[in-house]
């Protein structure tokens, strides 16, 4: 697991006065390089550093730094590091925190941790708190983001709390990573006015996706899941909003004990009354955040509702609904459904088992959340391709 | 205290209180039910659970609640969204009948050089004045078919046998798409024809325009050639030798092929899929004779009833099924149509199903002299001197005056099945179709009593096998869905 966050760092000679910067990496060479006002060099042994630069270096480089005007000194952990990441630091703290991996098909933007729902099993549990200064520094760091980034993700909190600023943010996007496919995890409730969902739409965006949760076709029980009346209607019309105006939905659909049983309904539901929406995602629950302290009522076997998610995907996929299955081990999944199992756990959480190691599959199992430790299926076993 | 709440905090209809959506139910077999809502989704329950459900006395706890409630036949406080999403749904399933007429069939000939005895119009006769359709009227009935508002517009042309007047085929296709030019709809163009005319004048000609062929194709050569006599007796020889031609110019799916069910093909459904599955057929559509025209007076028709006609639909069917199983990807037509309506918010527009009737509004044809009919059975049963569905000649009344006609808006009006005794109570009339001019054909009226109706009989039974079939069978269920998918 990589750290990205860390208060274990040295400034020396940074500007004051500010309360963050937001810096974009260069990899030093033998030859100076001239840097732009938001870079610092990342500092290798040899590398040349020019007349009034900032660098980053690791510890165990952090005297092939010394004569460098600006010094950011960081535990070695970050040796993964590397030119075009992007990355804030914290002046008074002091702490770094990495914004963006350029060689990372995972990058993706906390926007708020403020929620309108309050999810049972929320890896991210929502704070409310006033938390503006996010995005004020996304948007510092969007410009220094490689335009060759093929994907970045918007996430929450709920991002769509942000209004105004949050349609500016995707205008920004827009502006300067046309390229980059934008996928944002939003409860979709926001949309339920017909005018937000049209001013997102008028942004323009080539490649938006919103990823929606309806986690039951029964309202009582998605409103439970998300500790939010009304929840369920305002989603879906949100959702009926985006798909007036042609936007991108995505449906993600987390499976656990409280709504596994009627999967295959939410299957058809989708299918009946949602039949346009871009795709869908059946994900496996990830044991941490508010899942830890729900566990009880939440966690069942993946290989106790397999008939259920087998049944569910196979109604979306027959309709032609394009669809995944996000965070379930292959050997815990009918494998009439491994083709739709994609391998999703971000690269940084990302780790297998023991009985992995003889497994035939290996390199395309979805593997284990790291924080999942606690809760195991009882069916982790080697599998052959057929 | 948790900060999480129960589910209890989040129901608005905890007391058990819910209203029916509007719903029927007919029995599938001794113990069930098939129950559907105004759009067609539908669930099979046990005698109990529609008791319950009817009494209002279903339990949130009981299993089927979620999915009742989800299936949109019933809703509670909690949520009012269904009736939204109902609205929605009717308007996709209703969207063709603001689209209006998108067939316009044009019989160039009533000429043809078969002698079919089951054939309900065409003539054995050299005479091109009295039987060819001419260009006036072809040029008038164009006006007319670009006067609809589809977005669509397929030209088919039928006959007799249509490649007897391929030159007024040319004349119209070029016109058209001379008038197209403006107009900008996605036009179509299909010839049906049973090929043994084929030229390769006839396949440039369809390959430059983009024309499409439909073909017969009844099964085996032995079959065929004794459903379908012609001189020389070759009609299976010429039709597959024509299919062959056909694709080597317009592509293997530049051509269809349509059988029809004789007393001769009773007991050989298996042949004619094979036959099917022979030629490079991916599909096949089982289609009995229509109580019509020449067909009713030689008996033909007669000479099978509905049942014999459902066990050979059937014995088809479950023989397609374990192709399918076997690895051999085969589609029959008509179930394929059925499940869309019943799997998928959709409509196919098959004219026979539809409810208002299909006819004059989905399809109308215009005969080789100028009267507009219906619909093609519909100018058969004017070729046995029953006029009935003769909304006029296109060079005697306006676009407004042939399609806004009583000949056309009565029948639509009163056979429109929400409101036909028996079908208004049918849990499978979301499926099922009016068909005016079939049931005035053997009952004397638009609306016909469904008990005695053989359209009733057998779509019925077609719907109550599909459901029964995917109810015993989930692999078969997931087949089906992909059917309906298509
Ligand atoms: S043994 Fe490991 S790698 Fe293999 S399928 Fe199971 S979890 Fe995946
Ligand atoms: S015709 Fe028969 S099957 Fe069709 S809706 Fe009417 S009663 Fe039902």
């Amino acid at each position: 697991m990589l750290t990205l966050n860390s208060r274990n760092v040295v400034l020396e000679g940074l500007a004051k006065g500010q309360r963050s910067m937001v810096l974009r990496l260069r990899q030093g060479g033998p030859e100076p390089l001239s840097l732009e006002q938001n870079e610092a060099l990342f500092m290798q042994s040899g590398a040349a550093v020019g007349p009034g630069q900032t660098v980053l270096a690791l510890e165990r480089n952090a005297n092939a730094a010394a004569h460098a005007s600006g010094r950011i000194i960081v535990p070695d952990e970050f040796d993964y590091l590397g030119d075009g990441d992007v990355l804030a630091v914290e002046l008074e703290r002091p702490a770094v925190r990495v914004l963006y991996r350029r060689n990372s098909r995972h990058n993706s933007f906390l926007l708020t941790e403020r929620c309108n729902h309050y999810c049972l099993m929320c890896s991210q549990p929502p704070k409310d708190i006033n938390d503006d200064w996010i995005v004020d520094e996304l948007f510092q760091a969007i410009p220094l983001i490689s335009p060759e980034t093929r994907s970045l993700g918007f996430t929450g909190g709920e991002p769509t709390l942000l209004g105004e600023r949050f349609l500016r943010l995707v205008s920004v996007m827009r502006e300067h990573l046309p390229a980059t496919a934008l996928h944002i995890l939003s409860n979709g409730r926001r949309f339920v006015d017909p005018q937000f969902a049209r001013a997102y739409a008028a942004i323009g965006h080539p490649d938006a996706m919103l990823g929606i949760p309806i986690y039951s076709a029964s309202s009582q029980t998605h409103d439970h899941i998300v500790q939010a009346d009304g929840a369920f209607d305002e989603t879906v019309r949100g959702i009926l909003n985006l798909k007036t105006c042609g936007q991108k939905v995505e449906i993600r659909v987390v499976v656990h004990q409280l709504n596994y049983a009627h999967l295959p309904v939410l299957a058809e539901f989708i299918t009946r009354n949602l039949t346009f929406v871009d795709h869908v995602a059946l994900m496996g629950l990830e044991m941490t955040g508010f899942a830890k302290a729900n566990m009880d009522a939440l966690w069942i076997d993946p290989v106790d509702y397999r008939q259920q998610l087998y049944e569910a995907a196979a109604v979306l996929q027959d309709f032609g609904l394009p669809t995944s299955i996000y965070n379930h081990q292959l050997c815990t999944i009918d494998r009439r459904i491994w083709p739709l199992a994609a391998k999703s756990i971000s690269d940084w959480k990302n780790e297998y088992r023991l009985e992995c190691l003889d497994c035939g599959v290996r390199e395309r199992c979805g593997g284990f959340f790291a924080t999942g430790r606690s809760r195991l299926s009882r069916h982790i076993r080697p599998m052959r391709e057929n | 205290m948790s900060k999480f709440q129960p589910l209890a905090a989040y129901d608005a209809a905890s007391d058990g209180q819910y209203q029916l959506l509007p719903l029927k139910f007919t029995a599938l077999d001794r113990n069930r039910y098939v129950v559907t809502n105004m759009v067609g989704e539908y669930a099979v329950l046990a005698r109990e659970t529609v008791h319950a459900l009817a009494r209002h006395t279903l339990r949130p706890s009981d299993p089927h609640y979620s999915e009742l409630k989800a299936k949109h036949f019933l809703r509670d406080a909690d949520s009012d969204v269904a009736v939204d999403l109902l609205a929605l749904k009717s308007c996709t399933r209703y969207q063709r009948l603001a689209d209006f007429t998108a067939l316009h069939i044009f019989v160039v000939s009533l000429r043809c050089e078969h002698s079919c005895p089951y054939c309900q119009v065409s003539r054995q006769s050299d005479d091109r004045l009295a039987f060819d359709m001419s260009k006036e009227t072809a040029t008038r009935a164009l006006e007319l078919a670009f006067r609809s508002p589809s977005p669509v517009l397929k030209i088919e042309f039928q006959g007799g046998e249509p490649l007897l007047n391929f030159p007024l085929i040319k004349f119209i296709v070029e016109k058209a798409l001379e008038k197209n030019h403006e107009i900008q709809r996605d036009l179509q163009f299909v010839i049906t024809t049973n090929l043994a005319l084929l030229t390769d004048e006839v396949l440039e000609f369809c390959k430059a325009h983009g024309v499409l062929l439909s073909t017969s194709l009844d099964g085996p050569a032995d079959l065929h050639n004794a459903n379908r006599p012609r001189p020389g007796r070759d009609s299976y020889e010429r039709a597959v030798a024509g299919i062959k031609r056909a694709r080597e110019v317009l592509g293997h799916d530049g051509v269809s092929a349509l059988m029809t069910t004789t007393r001769a093909s009773l007991g050989r459904v298996r042949n004619i899929v094979d036959e099917y599955i022979a030629q490079g057929f991916n599909n096949v559509f089982f289609r009995s004779l229509s109580p019509y025209g020449f067909a009713v007076k030689t008996k033909t028709y007669a000479a099978y009833d509905t049942s014999e006609w459902l066990n050979f639909y059937f014995e088809g069917l479950r023989y397609i099924i374990e192709l399918n199983k076997n690895g051999r990807p085969f589609v029959e037509s008509y179930a394929a149509m059925i499940l869309t309506k019943m799997l998928t918010p959709f409509d196919t527009g098959y004219v026979d199903l539809m409810s208002p009737a299909g006819v004059g509004i989905a399809a109308v044809v215009y005969n080789y002299d100028g009267d507009v009919y219906v619909s093609d059975e519909s100018r058969m049963l004017a070729e046995m001197g029953d006029k009935t569905f003769c909304m006029g000649n296109v060079h005697e009344r306006t676009y407004e005056e042939l399609f806004g006609s009583d000949t056309l808006l009565t029948p639509l009006e009163e056979s429109f099945a929400g409101s036909v005794p028996m079908c208004n109570d049918c849990a499978f009339e979301p499926y099922c179709g009016a068909d005016p001019v079939y049931h005035y054909a053997t009952q004397g009226d638009f609306v016909g009593r469904k008990p005695l109706s053989g359209f009733c009989e057998k779509n019925m039974a077609i719907f109550r096998g599909l459901i029964g079939m995917m109810e015993e069978d989930p692999e078969t269920k997931r087949l089906f869905r992909r059917w309906a998918a298509r």
